[in-house]
């Protein structure tokens, strides 16, 4: 047995404390220990962003952080992104576009679509490709993923405008 | 050629939010891998690192005992009591060898631990004698006589029953005189030689498998499946345990394309599971997914077209070599022999296919398997005759287009089919008419076919008290069904979109049901959600005729109203009056919609610009036309014919499975095995034609999987353009490119 360390963090608001072996990655200590099963493994390797989370504002993919690092950082995963029984306006856009079909790759695409918007509310067609480059769809052939992140850039913006 | 009129529908036609949308936008929708059962226990699957090697021994005394370690299983426990492995020779060794590995990655062994890193840990000292042999990794050469023999006792079919091979079979088409018409006088031909690699389908969730084996030999198994009641057939066969004892519950599945008919991970979880006496859940990693599932097969195929100089096609041959990988058992090419020619009304034809065993994983399906092969030799050739009569190419795919009537792919007539009006639709397409302008940059087009299955479906509805439904259906959505599905129902029993609830169970709780596959679903099961929606709509005329004292063929049905003489009711009144105070009332609909159903034809237009300093083809425009024949959802068509294109466009650019001489695959990460990015594709423009199929009560026709067979022949159409060098090997990758216009250059 190695000897695992106390981890404490906040995952979408809450605190949480966990137990971790020092190798082991964010993602599997969200799927396997935290039960928190909406960020997916495609790879596990950092090629597909499937596991796509927000750590203190930066997007990562949780296969290739250790879950150790997330010590005393905030978290969010998919299962934070809605705002109780309100959907993300991503995710009305992502339903409105069918902007899905099997689903799997959908939480990551949402949680870096949400990473970028928060950053650059503005951003275009073309920022948003090179920024969702980095996750594999392979149902969509990615057109309705990018419009619904365009709409969904357009709901946010509307949104600030009316808070 | 006009597309007929469509009829008025209400709820067809119409782009709703599907039911199982909200579970997926927020991560709640249970997948393969999200299975959790109390006290599960992690299996790992020992594979082997040689392409092709005789088993001497496993030695797994090691691994037993380390501490944490429950089972171990090899290819030995996969023989059930009193049967012998040559009962289900190939499926079971597929799934564990027991004698001989005939790929890489092909599995050995299992283990079941209390954690995933035990069991890898555990894994690792499995000890496994191997005697490595030469592998064959290439189509052409394994059909040679010195080839390396896969299987020793593997004959040609219908072949000397003496002599060892790798050709499971030599499938022969002829129509006419292929030979004489294309040696007439003022026959222009045109021929060459292409060659495809294996691909994956690519699909982002990696298998996964958990079972629990009960006591009382009840075994439960939760998967990631396209087909739920072929993988308890399956599991049934290779365990020799009997049907009534498997429950098969599909979760969410992240994707297919054919890649997940077939069984892998579904035994070894259970038979773990019975060894351990805990749950035990199974996962792949994605260089198992890759190594170890099943690609669709590499090609090697020759062809050659003639015809008059008016531009009328006479005479078509191909020979089509196809891969099967490490076993005989699948049979692309004689699929290749049914839709090379699909698009087309040729009198004289003849084709050669070879289904070829090769030292890599036992291929299966890809979305209209083994059509974009043999469309990227045939709609190249149709390009070069093209140029060569100096017709457009899209007039001369009209010329010679197919059409009701025409000698189909199964020999007998087709019926009303769209391949016309696809054509047509290019031709009058803003992106055709739109000049190309630029140095480096090419157009190119393509058609393509494939078949529409039918197969067997089984549904059931329950009418609830407040007058909505519930549709209980078993075929596993992957990419929008129980939205099609619910569609169809509420247009049939006249009741809202919203009012319908469907449900995908397991295999205890449904009729049978084939695969998701075969762009079946939303027409096949689609027939029997309609004839459960006629039998309701008869179920409940008749409890109305009691009530209302009425003889119950005095009751009709229009529009969602009940009615007889000056009495009505809508489908909600009616359910309130009948179930809510009566007994409740569910009715099934099962259908078998027979195996190739009506055609699916697609059309593409691609716009590339080559660079000559990297050999890098980006595409630039993208216009894909198919024919939905009546498009239900028609978001979820569009996104099936953008899906489509975008994995013809990986596969015409990027995606191969590279080896080395020793049968190991290199690029086994999706670093290497570079599927398209949101940067590799634009948006890709749709247009549905609708020319409505006269098999289905709505004209559906199924739409997933023409839309991957014209993409590769598309794009190679468009390099030629800007280069002026037509590509003869895919993928087109900047070395590729390069290298063969440099050749040109010298």
């Amino acid at each position: 047995m190695t000897d695992k360390l106390h981890i404490q963090t906040t995952i979408n608001g809450e605190e949480v404390e966990f137990l971790a072996a020092p190798g082991q990655s964010l993602l599997a200590a969200l799927r396997d220990d935290l039960g928190l099963t909406g960020s997916k493994e495609g790879c596990n390797n950092g090629n597909c962003g499937a596991c796509n989370v927000i750590l203190d504002g930066a997007l990562v993919n949780a296969c290739c952080v250790l879950a150790p690092e997330v010590n005393g950082k905030q978290l969010v995963t998919i299962e934070g992104v809605a705002d109780g029984a309100n959907l993300h306006p991503l995710q009305q856009a992502f339903l409105e576009h069918a902007a899905l079909q099997c689903g799997i790759c959908t939480p990551g695409f949402i949680v870096a679509a949400k990473a970028l918007l928060e950053a650059e509310p503005n951003a275009d067609e073309d920022r948003i490709r090179h920024w969702l480059a980095g996750n594999l769809c392979r149902c969509t052939g990615y057109d309705k993923i990018v419009r619904a992140v365009l709409d969904g850039a357009d709901r946010m913006r509307a949104a600030t405008a009316a808070s | 050629m006009t597309a007929p009129e469509k009829p008025a529908y209400r709820v067809i036609g119409t782009r709703p939010v599907r039911p199982d949308g909200i579970d997926k936008v927020t991560g709640r929708a249970v997948y393969g891998a999200d299975v959790r059962l109390p006290g599960m226990l992690r299996g790992i699957v020992l594979r082997s690192p040689h392409a092709h090697a005789n088993i001497r021994g496993i030695d797994a005394s090691r691994a037993l005992a380390l501490p944490g370690v429950k089972a171990v299983i090899t290819g030995a426990d996969l023989v059930p009591p009193g049967k012998t492995l040559a009962d289900v020779p190939d499926l079971a060794s597929n799934l564990m060898a027991t004698t001989k590995v005939y790929y890489r990655g092909q599995a050995v062994a299992a283990v079941a631990a209390t954690s995933e890193e035990i069991a890898r840990q555990a894994a690792r000292l499995i000890e496994v004698d191997y005697e490595v042999l030469p592998a064959v990794l290439d189509v052409r050469e394994a059909m040679l006589p010195a080839a390396p023999i896969l299987h020793a006792g593997l004959r040609t079919r219908g072949g000397d029953p003496n002599t060892q091979t790798n050709i499971i079979a030599h499938h022969v088409m002829a129509v006419g005189d292929a030979e004489a018409a294309m040696a007439g006088a003022d026959i222009v031909t045109v021929e060459g030689e292409f060659k495809t690699s294996m691909v994956h389908q690519g699909y982002i969730e990696p298998h996964a498998s958990t079972a629990t084996w009960n006591p009382d030999g009840q075994i439960t198994i939760w998967t990631s499946t396209q087909g739920s009641f072929p993988a308890r057939q399956n599991t049934s066969a290779v365990l020799g345990h009997p049907i009534s004892k498997i429950k098969v519950i599909p979760t969410e599945i992240g994707g297919g394309f054919g890649g997940k008919i077939a069984i892998y991970l579904e035994p070894v979880a259970a038979l773990l599971a019975r060894k351990s006496g805990k749950p035990v859940k199974v996962q792949m990693d994605r260089a198992d997914v890759f190594e170890a599932t099943g690609p669709t097969p590499g090609t090697s195929i020759r062809a050659k077209l003639g015809a008059t100089k008016d531009g009328r096609i006479v005479a078509a041959i191909a020979d089509m070599a196809y891969e099967t990988g490490g076993y005989p058992i699948a049979t692309p090419a004689n699929y290749a022999t049914m839709v090379a020619f699909s698009c087309y009304d040729i009198e004289n034809l003849k084709m050669d296919g070879w289904d070829v065993v090769v030292n890599k994983p036992r291929t299966q399906d890809y979305r209209a398997p083994s059509s974009p092969a043999a469309a990227f030799a045939i709609e190249q050739l149709v390009d070069e005759l093209s140029e060569k009569l100096g017709i457009d190419p899209l007039a001369l795919r009209l010329k010679n287009s197919a059409r009701e009537g025409t000698r189909g792919p199964m020999g007998m007539p087709y019926r009303r089919i769209g391949h016309e009006e696809c054509v047509q639709a290019a031709l009058d397409s803003d992106h055709y008419r739109s000049p190309l302008e630029g140095a480096n940059k090419g157009r190119g087009v393509a058609s393509g076919f494939w078949f529409n299955v039918g197969l067997r479906s089984s549904v059931s509805v329950t009418v609830q008290p407040d007058g909505t439904v519930s549709l209980i259906e078993g075929s596993t959505d992957i990419g929008g069904t129980r939205a099609s599905l619910a569609m169809q129902l509420a247009e049939t029993i006249g009741v809202a979109y919203e009012d319908v609830k469907p449900t995908v169970v397991d295999t205890d709780s449904v009729g049978y049901n084939d695969v998701t596959a075969g762009s079946r679903v939303t027409f096949g099961t689609g027939m029997a959600v309609v004839e459960a929606g006629k039998n309701l709509i008869k179920e409940m005329s008749g409890r109305l005729a009691g009530a209302w004292s009425v003889p119950p063929e005095e009751i009709t049905f229009n529009a969602g109203t009940f009615s007889a003489g000056d009495k009505s009711m809508t489908f909600k009144q009616a359910a309130e009056a009948t179930v809510g105070r009566g007994p409740g009332l569910t009715v099934s609909g099962s259908v078998n919609a027979g195996f190739l159903q009506g055609g699916g034809f697609a059309h593409h237009i691609v716009d590339v610009e080559v660079d000559p300093e990297t050999g890098k083809v980006q595409v630039l425009r993208y216009t894909t036309v198919q024919d939905a024949g009546t498009a239900v959802h028609p978001a979820y068509v569009e996104g099936q014919m953008q899906g489509g294109a975008a994995q013809g466009i990986g596969w015409a650019l990027n995606e191969e499975y590279y080896y080395d001489d020793n049968g190991r695959m290199a690029n086994s990460t999706y670093l290497d095995y570079r599927i398209p990015t949101t940067l590799d594709v634009p948006m890709i423009d749709t247009i549905i034609v609708e020319v409505p199929n006269p098999l289905h009560p709505y004209g559906v026709r199924g739409v997933g999987e023409p839309g991957i067979v014209p993409p590769l022949a598309a794009i190679a159409n468009a390099v030629y353009r800007a280069t002026g060098v037509r590509q003869h090997q895919l993928p087109m990758s900047p070395r590729r490119i390069l290298e063969t216009t440099d050749a040109m250059k010298a």
